[in-house]
C-alpha cells in the first residue's frame, strides 16, 4: 500500500493554484492518471519519486515513512528506487541503448531480456539521437524498469508509439509488473489505451 | 631568436589551464544550479576580469601580495611564498584574469542540459557524484573544450596583469606578450615579429581545432 496525503502550491497562469491528492494505491495494481494540461500530474508524479518536495502531508509505503513534513522526513529519490519514466525521456546523449541499462543495473540477464521485451536488442549500440521518437520512448520505459522497481511511474509513456508497438508493449508490461510485484502509476491523456489493464483512476484538477 | 618567453608562456597557459579545469567545473556546476543572491555576488566578482582594465587588476594583486603588507608578508613568512615578481605570481594572476573564460560556457553547458537528466539519474539511485561523472561530464564535453581552449589561448595573450605583477624577468616572468612589447621598445622588430607569428599560429591552430571538432560533434537529441 502506497498512502499519499500531500499539498502543494503551484504558480499558474492566473496565480496560485493548490495541487490537493490524497489516496491510497493498491499494490501490484495499475492506475491511471488523467486530467487537464497543466493539472499537476507530473508535478504529483514528482513529488512521489522525490523529485519535487510537497509543502504538507505524507507519503507511506507499507514499511517506510517517503515523506512526513511536520517530522521533517524527506527519503532521497535514490533510496526510494522508483522506476520513472519522464515526459521528455529523459535519455543520456552520451551512452548507448545498452549502457543505459548498464548504468542502472549489472544483471546480464535481464539487460537481455528487456531489450528483447522493447525490440531493441538490434539497437542496443546505437545512442539516442540515432533512435526514433518511438524507440527512444521504449528505451525510457527499459531503463525504468532496469532497477527492478516496486512502484513504476511513467509520464506519458505510449505517446510517440504506433497501435501495434503500443498494444504488444502494453501487454509485455503488465506481465512484466505482475512479475516484479510493481505497482504502477500511468499518466496518460489517452486513457483508453490503458482500458481493461488498469484498474484504478486517479483524476488531477477536476 | 630566445624561445624562452614561448615556452615560459606554454607553461603558464598549461598550468592555469589545467588549474581552472579542477576549479572551474565544479565552481561552474554549483553556479549553474539554483540562483541565489550570494552566487549572483560570487558570478559578478568571476566575471570582473572580463570588463575591469587587465593593468587595474594587476595593480590591486601587486598590493595584496606584496611581501611588504598584509597577505603577502603573512603568505611569506608563514610560507615562504612569494607571488610578486615569481612564476607562481602569474600563475595566480592567470587564473585569477582567466576565470570567466573558464567559468562562464561550461556554467552556460551545464544549465542547457535539462533538469530531468539528472532527475532520471537519481531515480536510478545514483549519488550526485556519479550523475556528474557520468552524466553531466560527458554532455557537456564540447563546451568543456572549448572553455578550456579559450581559457588556454586567453592566457596565451595575458599582458597586462602578468606585467604588473611579475614585471620583465628573463626566464622567470618575461612571457611572450612581453617579449613583442620588449622587442619593440628596443627597435627589435624582427624578433617582435618572430614572437608574435608563433603566438598568432598557435592561437589560430587552436581555435580552429576548436571550431572543426565541434562542426563534427554529432547532435545530440536534446537540441
Amino acid at each position: 500500500m502506497i498512502a499519499v496525503d500531500i499539498e502543494k502550491k503551484l504558480k499558474a497562469y492566473n496565480g496560485l493554484q493548490v495541487l490537493r491528492i490524497e489516496k491510497n494505491f493498491i499494490p501490484g495494481c495499475i492506475t491511471r492518471i488523467i486530467g487537464p494540461s497543466g493539472a499537476g500530474k507530473t508535478t504529483f508524479l514528482k513529488m512521489l519519486a522525490g523529485l519535487i518536495k510537497p509543502d504538507s502531508g505524507t507519503i507511506k509505503t507499507s514499511d517506510t515513512i517517503w515523506f512526513d513534513a511536520s517530522n521533517n522526513i524527506n527519503l532521497a529519490p535514490q533510496k526510494r528506487l522508483i522506476g520513472f519514466v519522464f515526459q521528455d525521456y529523459a535519455l543520456f546523449p552520451n551512452m548507448t541503448v545498452k549502457g543505459h541499462l548498464e548504468y542502472a543495473t549489472q544483471d546480464a540477464d535481464w539487460i537481455g531480456r528487456l531489450l528483447n521485451i522493447g525490440g531493441l536488442t538490434t539497437f542496443a549500440d546505437h545512442k539516442p539521437n540515432h533512435l526514433s521518437g518511438g524507440q527512444q520512448q521504449r528505451l525510457a520505459i527499459l531503463r525504468a524498469l532496469a532497477i527492478k522497481p516496486k512502484l513504476l511511474l511513467m509520464d506519458e509513456p505510449f505517446s510517440a508509439l504506433d497501435v501495434i508497438t503500443k498494444s504488444g508493449l502494453i501487454k509485455n508490461l503488465q506481465s512484466l509488473f505482475t512479475e516484479l510485484g510493481a505497482t504502477a502509476l500511468i499518466v496518460s491523456h489517452n486513457p483508453q489505451e490503458l482500458d481493461g489493464i488498469s484498474a484504478d483512476e486517479l483524476a488531477i484538477g477536476d | 631568436m630566445d624561445l624562452s618567453p614561448i615556452w615560459l608562456t606554454l607553461k603558464l597557459a598549461a598550468i592555469t589551464t589545467l588549474i581552472l579545469l579542477l576549479l572551474g567545473l565544479p565552481l561552474a556546476w554549483w553556479l549553474s544550479k539554483k540562483r541565489s543572491l550570494f552566487k549572483i555576488i560570487i558570478e559578478a566578482i568571476i566575471t570582473m576580469p572580463l570588463v575591469l582594465p587587465p593593468s587595474v587588476l594587476g595593480f590591486y594583486l601587486l598590493l595584496a601580495f606584496s611581501p611588504q603588507r598584509g597577505l603577502g608578508h603573512w603568505l611569506q613568512q608563514t610560507f615562504d611564498v612569494q607571488f610578486v615578481f615569481s612564476f607562481q605570481g602569474l600563475v595566480l594572476a592567470s587564473v585569477i584574469y582567466s576565470m570567466p573564460f573558464m567559468i562562464s560556457p561550461v556554467k552556460s553547458a551545464f544549465q542547457q542540459l535539462p533538469v530531468s537528466l539528472s532527475q532520471a539519474s537519481y531515480t536510478l539511485g545514483k549519488s550526485q557524484w556519479q550523475t556528474f561523472r557520468y552524466v553531466l561530464l560527458p554532455n557537456i564535453k564540447p563546451s568543456l573544450l572549448t572553455a578550456a581552449v579559450l581559457t588556454f589561448a586567453h592566457t596565451l595573450g595575458e599582458f597586462g596583469v602578468v606585467l604588473m605583477i611579475g614585471g620583465n624577468i628573463p626566464g622567470v616572468t618575461r612571457v611572450a606578450s612581453i617579449a613583442v612589447y620588449d622587442s619593440v621598445e628596443q627597435m627589435n622588430y624582427s624578433a617582435a615579429n618572430n614572437y608574435s607569428l608563433i603566438l598568432f599560429a598557435i592561437t589560430f591552430v587552436m581555435v580552429l581545432s576548436v571550431f572543426i571538432y565541434n562542426k563534427y560533434q554529432t547532435k545530440s537529441p536534446l537540441e
